[in-house]
């Protein structure tokens, strides 16, 4: 089997379909906390893509984007995880 | 045969992405979803990358890489503590069937920080305290 052809029609699915599961919870989540682990978990994904189709396009320069996604995911964790308790707090 | 081995490795890593997804909408508490997240999903990553780097087969792909694996690796328990925590700050519902929480207490409630263990009265007045307003909220 060839590689691009199972890449795009195995694996692709396989991520945007655990996307869209990751996306229902991020509409349902009782909590605010279940939103951005949810959010976390989508930035992850998006990073799986991100390198996928760097094996698809023959770009090794994704992966730096790749690199930058990973750097504000964390990013944006810690400041959603700040603000919360912040919050919490001056109620 | 190293397209074999590009396949295995992303079979396996987007099959992990998919059970990490999977746990995040079916469990049913945020304390397990977020074990599940942390760990399923890290794991699910650095495979995919390593696939990446297996089709590149070059020295600078492959630093990139390990240091986008070193970089998930490390900050993901990092900032799983950190939304844990606010998580529990604004009293997320534990699961019904849980059977003990063990932090009941120990959490000063303006200055959040945690008690220490060696002031085993002030700690046992501040859990029956805690235990009272659980019951009179349930």
């Amino acid at each position: 089997m060839d590689l691009e052809i199972y890449l795009l029609y195995v694996i692709l699915p396989i991520l945007s379909l655990s996307g869209l599961l990751v996306f229902i919870r991020f509409l349902k989540g009782p909590s605010i906390a279940d939103r951005v682990i949810s959010l976390d978990l989508l930035i992850i994904i998006g990073l799986g893509t991100i390198a996928i189709s760097s094996i698809l396009a023959n770009q090794a320069t994704y992966l730096d984007v790749a690199m930058v996604v990973a750097l504000i995911g964390f990013l944006s964790t810690v400041a959603f995880s700040y603000y919360l308790e912040k919050r919490q707090r001056n109620d | 045969m190293i397209d074999i081995i590009i396949m295995i490795f992303c079979t396996v890593g987007a099959l992990a992405i998919l059970l990490a997804a999977i746990g995040v909408l079916r469990m049913p508490d945020v304390y397990m979803r977020l074990s599940v997240t942390t760990k399923a999903a890290t794991m699910g990553i650095g495979l995919l990358l390593v696939g990446a780097a297996f089709h590149f087969s070059d020295v600078g792909v492959t630093s990139r890489v390990i240091a986008i694996i070193f970089f998930t690796t490390v900050t993901a328990p990092v900032s799983a503590y950190l939304i844990v925590r606010a998580a529990y700050f604004i009293k997320a519902e534990l699961w019904q069937h849980s059977i003990v929480d063990e932090l009941n207490g120990m959490y000063d409630k303006k200055s959040h920080i945690l008690s220490s263990t060696d002031l085993p009265d002030e700690r046992a007045s501040h859990r029956t305290d805690d235990g009272e307003e659980i019951e009179e909220v349930k």
